[in-house]
């Protein structure tokens, strides 16, 4: 019987071992250990056995058992493992394929540096506010102190809609100043982006309807070199902490004193030359006209009923489309308006 | 406006040592913007002065001469040349080896017929001259120089081309700096250097008295604040010294005759049009400043026939008008070869007047753009003597004694308190009173007991916030200390401009790229998306001085944008294309001037895989994006510009908020486009109102969801919303939502019929849900199918 219950033993390691799949593993497992299995058969024999034989056989045949299910058990985690294997190798895949595509839109390049423009006055404090675009002519002229008969009001210049010419599409943000100096007390500090229209044909540098971004700041004691600081801050943020501004003597009929500011040339750092040649970016100026600016006009704050005496200000206005081909390269204003998606997919 | 340096350097102010970059960059910083800069001798390089020691034929040649020319280097040159009008012991301009002359020309030394030239002997034209330059010189032929020169002179300094032409760019605010005296005196301010004034003499020639002869009225006084006339009688008319036509020159004017030469130095020099009429075409002597009246007309000096406008300000003599005051003088009164007394004209007109007129005749000239921006009558008298002054110098005539000056209106001087403190209150600066003064004074702005003199030629000093701007730029703009203020305000967007954001940013995350298009529109636009004849869209704010017709109307809807750039880029054969604008609207608004602008969302879209319910999808998406409530879609059969059997109108909390749909093939076909287009357009303005309230946090449920399945069967007519509608009402409120999963037509469903498929989903928040519940549920809800809609279960 010993002999009988090592030669199972012996008999299903070798089957166990060399068991191909789970199927096989089972079958085995149903011969050996089953009901009707060999090792319950040999069991069967037992009661033969004399008292002193049947512990010694009952053990052994319990470590026989407890063998054949550890190695089925062991068999079985490796079969799993390698059927695991097998499958994961067979779900392989190129994963150099291209993945789904999911295209996504993208904002117009001129708007995507007008919400940086935006983002950094907004981180300053500056409200953004809004103001219409058909505009009375007393607010883009008389009230921004633009007396009657100045060439700006000209029928070649300005777009209108009445005999009178008291209508019109505005020709700068700057009447959005004289908004909300009527509506609102000081402090004021807003900016206001906007579209803005001039009778000009479209060209690689002009175009009837353009965008402007107008600023304005009013509060007790606000001087010149407040407006300094404000813009050089807005370019330091646009432009590198290196950006070099300069500021000149201007004339706007709304701000005095007025000026415009500058940048210093990137490419020819100021020199105007670039490998002995002219620089195309500055056309040898050597300086890059930003933006108009000034100390708010004491007429205009008048004509929004707000005290020159007790209240000063600082406005500015500049082009977007101007600053936009600047960061972007675009070198054509008129591809800002064909929007070809071949160029809005560019940025 | 255009100044040569030598002008400045030799009358007003001496800068020749200022390099001109530093003298750009100097004056920029002050104020008197440089546009461009221009060395006159950079055109014309290695072209000297010599003398023609000999000549001789050429011996190939039967035109040809062989000249050997002292240049001043020791040894002659030889050159050839095939003009006839060479002499020996001629002083010529000779172009050297390796010169350059005007118009990119490169002279290098060469063969002519086998005799070696060393360069090129020069004519007026090709040194960029013409015979008003230089009279004695002839057209076609070598210049033979009548000049105080020597041999070996840089031709330059022979033409006066040893010299800077400045452009600036003069604003508005400073018209007495369109003249030489205005921009000498900034740039004598601006180098702190002392300036020369020179006021004019005349001395007179008893050649009789001005008032036996002419007789001035002024009857356009409102238009005409000074007029100035003086005569001069046995006029020789020839040409202006060498020193005179050089300056005109200089700055681009041409130099004509010694009478006509002075009006316009005078006008560059004061910055004071000046006019010359012939005195035998003033009839009866009388010179009339007034407006012209109905059917008048003048031939101008141009030779144009100009009709007059009743209200244009002319010259006129006791019949006719003989110049277009402040503009252009008349050809029957012009300046000839044989005029012997002329009167001088020196003026202030009215700007306003005088650029209206210009620009009604197309005529923008010299004299009317330095009128436009106002000028200071105070000018006119000094100008007319200085011209007077220029006819005894330059011995051309005896000028009649007296000054015929009709004054208007003319202002008081101004005085200003100068208010250190308020100026740098204003600056942020810290600049003592003495400084201020100083600076004003450099700008020969008088400051007595500390009150400012304005001078007449600076009517733009009115407020101390001008006087800031004066000592601003004299202490420099960038010596301003940087500052950074504080104020008690609040940055950020408005709700409005945060909600376009976030549209704009679904749309991209949809896959949609934003495009700006232009607010004016063509009115064919209306016909092109098949608007009716009386659609009040048709209401639109048209521009009265349009471009073109194209950039005409203000859009009152922003889908023909839309479709243009959508046309644009088909046309440009971009397969597939998505893109959304939200764009303005200009909507009149009964009894006010101002329109309504609302923002309209616009998504248009071509290309394969697009479809109604792709575009629907997007859309529903963003408009869930917006956190708005559930849009519904209505067929809509109707609209003009969709396919009757594929648009939708959008509404949302039974607001209408726009369509949808496939655009209807014919308006495509207007656009030239021949693939199925989809666009929406949302009044996208009209939203944020119904926005829902920000989230706040609802208990997960503790309860299981059952979910239950429901294929019915039903007419053809019956639409998913409306099933959708009947299941919501009648299942109660165990249910938390209703979705289609499938449509079928086909085997065992009768034809006309279609079979659609809902999941329901049912939960109690305060027990798990039994077989009854759920069977209840289904049961009202196949009930009211049966009864309201002919529903059946399949």
């Amino acid at each position: 019987m010993k002999e009988q219950l090592e030669q199972i033993k012996r008999q299903a390691m070798e089957a166990l071992e060399t068991a191909a799949s789970p199927a096989v593993l089972e079958e085995l497992r149903v011969k050996l250990l089953g009901k009707k299995g060999e090792l319950t058969a040999v069991l069967k024999q037992m009661g033969k056995l004399t008292a002193q034989e049947r512990p010694v056989m009952g053990q052994l045949a319990n470590s026989v058992r407890a063998e054949i299910e550890a190695k089925l058990e062991q068999r079985k985690t490796e079969l799993h493992a390698e059927a695991l294997e097998a499958r994961l190798r067979k779900e392989a895949v190129d994963v150099t394929i291209p993945g789904d595509s999911f295209p996504i839109g993208h904002q117009h390049p001129m708007n995507q540096v007008l919400q940086k423009i935006k983002d950094v006055f907004v981180g300053m404090g500056y409200q953004v506010v809004d103001g219409p675009e058909v505009e009375l002519a007393d607010y883009n002229f008389t009230r921004l102190n633009i007396e009657e008969g100045h060439p700006s009001r000209d029928r070649s210049d300005t777009f209108y809609f009445t005999d009178d010419d008291s209508l019109l599409l505005r020709t700068q943000t700057s009447p959005v100043q004289i908004r909300v100096m009527e509506n609102a007390k000081p402090p004021i500090c807003i900016i206001a982006p906007g579209r803005v229209y001039r009778k000009d044909e479209a060209d690689a540098t002009h175009s009837p309807m353009f965008h402007q971004i107008e600023g304005l700041v009013v509060d007790e004691h606000i001087t010149m070199g407040d407006l300094k600081g404000a813009l050089t801050t807005l370019m330091r943020q646009l432009y590198g902490a290196e950006a070099v501004m300069r500021f000149r003597p201007h004339h706007f009929p709304f701000t005095e004193p007025s000026c415009e500011m500058d940048m210093q040339c990137h490419k020819c750092k100021g020199t105007g030359e670039v490998d002995g040649q002219v620089c195309s970016t500055c056309h040898g100026e050597g300086w890059i006209e930003l933006l108009g600016a000034g100390m708010v006009h004491p007429k205009v704050l008048e004509n929004c009923g707000i005290d020159p005496e007790k209240y000063s200000g600082f406005a500015f206005g500049m082009g977007l489309e101007r600053m936009a081909m600047r960061s972007t390269r675009i070198n054509d204003l008129r591809l800002i308006f064909d929007n070809d998606i071949r160029f809005l997919n560019q940025f | 406006m255009k100044l040569n340096r030598k002008w400045i350097n030799e009358e007003f102010v001496d800068l020749s040592q200022v390099s001109d970059k530093d003298f750009c960059e100097t004056m920029t910083i002050f104020g008197q913007k440089v546009e461009t800069y221009e060395r006159l001798d950079a055109e014309i390089q290695n072209v000297v002065v010599g003398r023609v020691l000999s000549l001789a034929r050429h011996t190939n040649s039967d035109h040809m001469w062989v000249c050997q020319v002292d240049v001043g280097k020791g040894e002659p040159i030889q050159i050839v040349t095939g003009a006839q009008n060479v002499k020996e012991n001629d002083l010529v301009p000779v172009a050297l080896h390796n010169s350059r002359l005007p118009g990119g020309i490169h002279i290098t030394k060469g063969k002519l017929r086998g005799e070696v030239s060393n360069g090129m002997l020069c004519s007026l034209k090709e040194l960029g001259l013409t015979i008003n330059d230089f009279p004695y010189a002839i057209e076609d032929g070598i210049w033979s120089l009548q000049e105080d020169c020597q041999v070996g002179q840089d031709i330059n300094t022979v033409i006066g081309a040893d010299d800077t032409v400045v452009e600036f760019e003069i604003t508005n605010n400073r018209p007495d700096c369109y003249s030489i005296i205005g921009l000498a005196r900034e740039a004598a301010a601006a180098f702190h250097k002392p300036m020369r004034h020179h006021e004019p003499q005349v001395k007179g020639s008893g050649a009789g008295s001005i008032f036996d002869h002419l007789d001035v009225e002024v009857p356009a006084s409102n238009l005409c604040n000074r007029y100035t006339a003086r005569m001069v009688a046995n006029v020789r008319i020839g040409p202006s010294p060498k020193w005179l036509r050089q300056r005109l020159r200089a700055n681009g004017i041409r130099p004509i005759n010694n009478i006509v030469d002075i009006t316009n130095y005078v006008m560059l020099e004061y910055g004071q049009p000046m006019h010359a009429f012939d005195y035998r075409y003033v009839s009866s002597g009388k010179i009339i400043v007034r407006e012209s009246v109905e059917g008048e007309t003048l031939t101008t000096l141009d030779g144009n026939l100009r009709k007059l406008s009743p209200g244009m300000l002319v010259i006129a003599d006791q019949d006719k008008p003989i110049g277009l005051a402040g503009i252009m003088g008349g050809e029957n009164s012009e300046i000839l070869d044989d005029t012997t007394t002329v009167v001088f004209e020196s003026a202030n007109f009215d700007g306003t007047s005088i650029r209206q007129t210009a620009l009604v005749l197309g005529m923008r000239t010299e004299s009317s753009g330095k009128f436009e921006k106002h000028l200071d009558p105070m000018m006119a008298l000094p100008a007319i003597q200085r011209a007077c002054e220029l006819v005894e110098l330059l011995d051309c005539g005896d000028v009649l004694d007296g000054v015929i000056d009709i004054l208007g209106n003319i202002p008081e001087p101004r005085t200003i308190p100068l208010e250190p403190d308020r100026i740098n209150a204003l600056l942020g600066t810290d600049i003592p009173r003495e400084d201020m003064e100083l600076y004003l004074n450099r700008l020969e702005i008088p400051v007595v007991d500390g009150r400012i003199q304005v001078p007449s030629w600076r009517p733009d000093l009115v407020l101390t916030a001008d006087i800031a701007e004066e000592v601003g730029r004299s202490y420099g703009y960038n010596e301003i200390p940087v500052t950074a203020f504080s104020t008690a305000t609040q940055g950020g967007y408005s709700p409005m401009m945060l909600f376009e954001n976030t549209a704009g940013n679904l749309c991209r995350a949809m896959g949609y790229s934003e495009i700006i298009t232009y607010s004016f529109v063509s009115p064919g636009i209306f016909d092109q998306i098949r608007l009716p004849q009386d659609s009040p869209l048709r209401r639109a704010m048209k521009i009265q001085n349009p471009l073109g017709e194209d950039t005409s109307i203000m859009r009152t809807v922003a889908l023909p944008s839309m479709l243009d750039i959508l046309s644009r880029n088909n046309a440009y054969h971009n397969k597939s294309v998505k893109l959304y604008e939200l764009a303005k609207v200009y909507l009149p608004r009964e009894g006010q001037p101002l329109p309504d602008e609302p923002k309209h969302l616009v998504l248009g879209t071509y290309g394969a895989g697009e479809t109604f319910f792709t575009l629907k999808g997007e859309l529903e998406t963003i408009l869930n994006g917006l956190r708005l409530p559930k849009a519904r879609y209505e067929a809509l059969s109707d609209h003009p510009s969709y396919h009757p059997g594929r648009c939708a109108k959008v509404s949302i909390l039974g607001q209408d908020v726009g369509v949808l749909g496939q655009l209807h093939p014919l308006a495509a076909k207007n656009y030239g486009i021949d693939a199925e287009v989809y666009c929406a357009e949302i009044d996208f303005s009209a939203l944020l109102a119904l926005q829902l309230p920000e989230a706040t946090y609802t208990p997960l449920p503790k309860y299981p969801t059952v979910s239950r399945d429901l294929a019915l069967v039903c007419d053809e007519a019956v639409t998913v919303a409306q099933a959708e509608d009947v299941i919501t009402a009648s299942a109660g409120k165990l249910l938390r939502s209703v979705g289609l999963f499938d449509i079928y037509r086909g085997p065992g469903v009768p034809m006309g019929k279609k079979s659609m498929a809902f999941t329901l989903e049912l939960r109690a928040d305060d027990r798990t849900l039994t077989d009854t519940d759920s069977e209840q549920v289904m049961s009202s809800v196949l009930a009211a199918l049966g009864k309201e809609l002919g529903a059946v279960l399949r």
